[in-house]
């Protein structure tokens, strides 16, 4: 099993949620985050005095799938979630070594 | 951005020669409502003849419209202390909001009750020493017999005045004021600052008598009386209590703290906008000749001026060159702190003129007062003691009593009136910066001297919500079980 971590833009959340459940991901948890990166945030002006937003919002997805569709929901998530402009965000991936289901007990990918 | 720069300036120009030409409607009316007097009741002896009733009635019924009026007013304006509320608690951080609140709610409360003790004594009580009244405390007197309805009418307008002027300092003070210390200075302000100052230009609307008005000081509905008042008693305080931690960097930057909620600001000058359609309209405080009608269009235009000029002047100087929501919330209360001074006696064309000056004025003093290091989360100092003191200073250039069918001559330079007036304005503005000015800095300095005006740092940093009231605003990110 893969975890897939993304931190991609707030008002991408809808186009990757949708593209993901379409090929075949059947649960997700999303987190609102902040950060910088390379955007290095941005400038902002109160009442005539600027000041900088050194922490950008963004929205945190975690995705985890089995060993063979990892690549296709990385895939999914860099061809939705781009728009080419510094701050698209980035995504993590990690190995993963057990799902429990709760309700049942199940193991392993039953649970995904 | 230099064509936005060419449509202001030819705006000004062209609004600056209407007024100047006085291309104004002459409006037909008795000029009864230049002046707040209370009407007289007259009761009368003779009923030999039936037309001096239907003039005794008649009488009656103005008496009583006249009252309806002004409690109608006075209800208005008792709104704007929920927009003051608002104002502040939307320019400051989440975590004084409770703090913000309950200041407001105390300097109404303790207002009504320190005004009916002292306060409405010293301003508008008979006067033998010429400087403030001496008798009416506790309204003793008033209510043997039977309290006159008009004087009650009268009382609960002045007494949101009052709460007007006190209230506005807990913006200029927010974040970082101790509690008590405020409240100590919510009674000092309204038992005897602002009513002392109160008496010499408006003590003659009841039994008073005083120095400024019989200099022939104008101040309608008290751009000076009331705000100024509050404003230069905010800079007092802003000046001894000091800035918020981290509003100045290290190598001595300005830097913003931005208030948790537009929305809140944003609604609070709407209420504030609707409420002074009461504060002006309302000093009428008379319904004869319906010349509450044209202050309220004096007051709307400079409303709205102030708010479009606000938004120009940030549009073209901010260094992202993008309209902003604050200072044009600002721009519009700098607008109708302006016009509350003159609305009475100006054209249409003079209050737009009087409010883009304010609109832009108040981006200029919140840039001066951030740099010289007076610490004013809301920009109570400008908006109200700086364009309270512009106002003023207007109703010596822009009064056209003549024009308007108020008065035998204008007084306002620009409509040939000379200089009289405003050296008379200017005698006014002075006054009322020097009495409250030397006051307010007494008052406190002995609050810091007793460590009575500001929390600790730590206190600062943990939000005076916690601190000063053991309590949060917003419990929207709680886990609930």
């Amino acid at each position: 099993m893969k975890k897939i971590e993304a931190i991609v833009r707030i008002h991408k959340l809808d186009d990757i949620k949708e593209s993901l459940t379409e090929s075949g991901v059947h649960g997700m948890t999303i987190t609102e985050v902040r950060g910088f990166g390379r955007q290095k945030g941005h400038t902002e002006v109160y009442r005539g005095t600027e000041y900088a937003v050194s922490f950008v919002p963004k929205i945190k997805i975690e995705v985890v799938v089995s060993e063979d569709k990892a690549q296709q929901v990385v895939d999914k998530i860099v061809e939705v979630g781009k728009t080419g402009q510094v701050g698209d965000g980035k995504i993590f991936i990690s190995d993963l070594s057990e799902a429990i289901r709760i309700r049942t007990g199940e193991t392993g990918d039953a649970t995904l | 951005m230099n064509n936005w720069l060419t449509t202001m300036m030819t705006l000004l120009l062209l609004s600056f020669c209407w007024v100047l030409v006085g291309a104004q409607p002459v409006w037909a009316q008795d000029g009864s409502a230049g002046l707040i007097e209370p009407p007289v009741a007259t009761v009368s002896d003779s009923t030999e003849e039936a037309a001096s009733d239907d003039e005794d009635s008649l009488e009656a019924l103005r008496l009583d419209t006249d009252i309806l009026w002004t409690c109608v007013a006075a209800f208005l304006v008792f709104f704007m202390q929920a927009g003051f509320a608002l104002v502040e608690a939307g320019f400051t951080r989440a975590k004084n909001t409770i703090n913000i609140l309950m200041k407001n709610l105390m300097d109404f409360s303790i207002g009504s009750i320190a005004f009916w003790a002292v306060g409405f004594g010293l301003m508008f009580g008979a006067t033998t020493n010429g400087y403030f009244g001496t008798s009416y405390f506790f309204v003793s007197g008033l209510e043997e017999g039977g309290f006159d309805q008009w004087t009650a009418a009268f009382w609960l307008f002045q007494v949101v005045f009052c709460a007007t002027a006190a209230t506005i300092v807990s913006g200029g003070m927010a974040e970082r004021t101790k509690f008590v210390g405020y409240l100590c200075y919510s009674v000092v302000l309204s038992a005897l600052i602002y009513p002392v100052f109160g008496s010499w230009a408006w003590g003659s609307l009841f039994k008073g008598d005083g120095w400024l008005e019989n200099l022939g000081f104008i101040d309608f509905a008290g751009s000076t009386v009331v705000h100024s008042v509050g404003g230069w008693a905010a800079l007092a305080g802003a000046i001894v209590v000091g800035p918020r931690i981290g509003k100045y960097g290290k190598d001595g930057s300005i830097r913003a703290i931005p208030g948790h909620s537009m929305p809140l600001a944003a609604l609070g000058v709407f209420i504030l906008w609707l409420g002074w359609f009461g504060f002006n309209p309302g000093s009428t405080t008379s319904v004869g000749g319906g010349g509450f009608a044209r202050i309220a269009v004096t007051t709307n235009l400079a409303a709205a001026a102030g708010a479009l000029s606000a938004m120009f002047t940030t549009w073209l100087m901010t260094s992202t060159k993008k309209p902003d929501l604050g200072m044009s919330l600002n721009g519009a209360l700098a607008g109708l702190v302006a016009i509350t001074c003159p609305c009475a006696t100006v054209t249409f064309g003079g209050s737009i003129l009087i409010g883009l000056i304010a609109g832009a004025l108040v981006y200029c003093s919140v840039m001066f007062f951030d740099k010289i290091r007076v610490d004013d989360p809301v920009g109570a100092i400008s908006v109200h003691g700086v364009c309270g003191a512009w106002g003023t200073l207007a109703a010596g250039l822009f009064g056209a009593e003549q024009i308007l069918g108020d008065g035998d001559a204008n007084t306002g330079l620009f409509y040939g009136g000379g200089t009289e007036q405003i050296v008379i304005q200017l005698a006014g503005i002075g006054a009322c910066f020097v009495w409250v000015m030397t006051t307010c800095l007494l008052l406190f300095f002995v609050l810091k001297s007793m460590g009575l005006l500001r929390v600790s740092p730590e206190e600062e940093s943990e939000g005076l919500d916690l601190t000063e009231h053991a309590s949060t605003a917003y419990h929207l990110s709680e886990i609930r079980s």
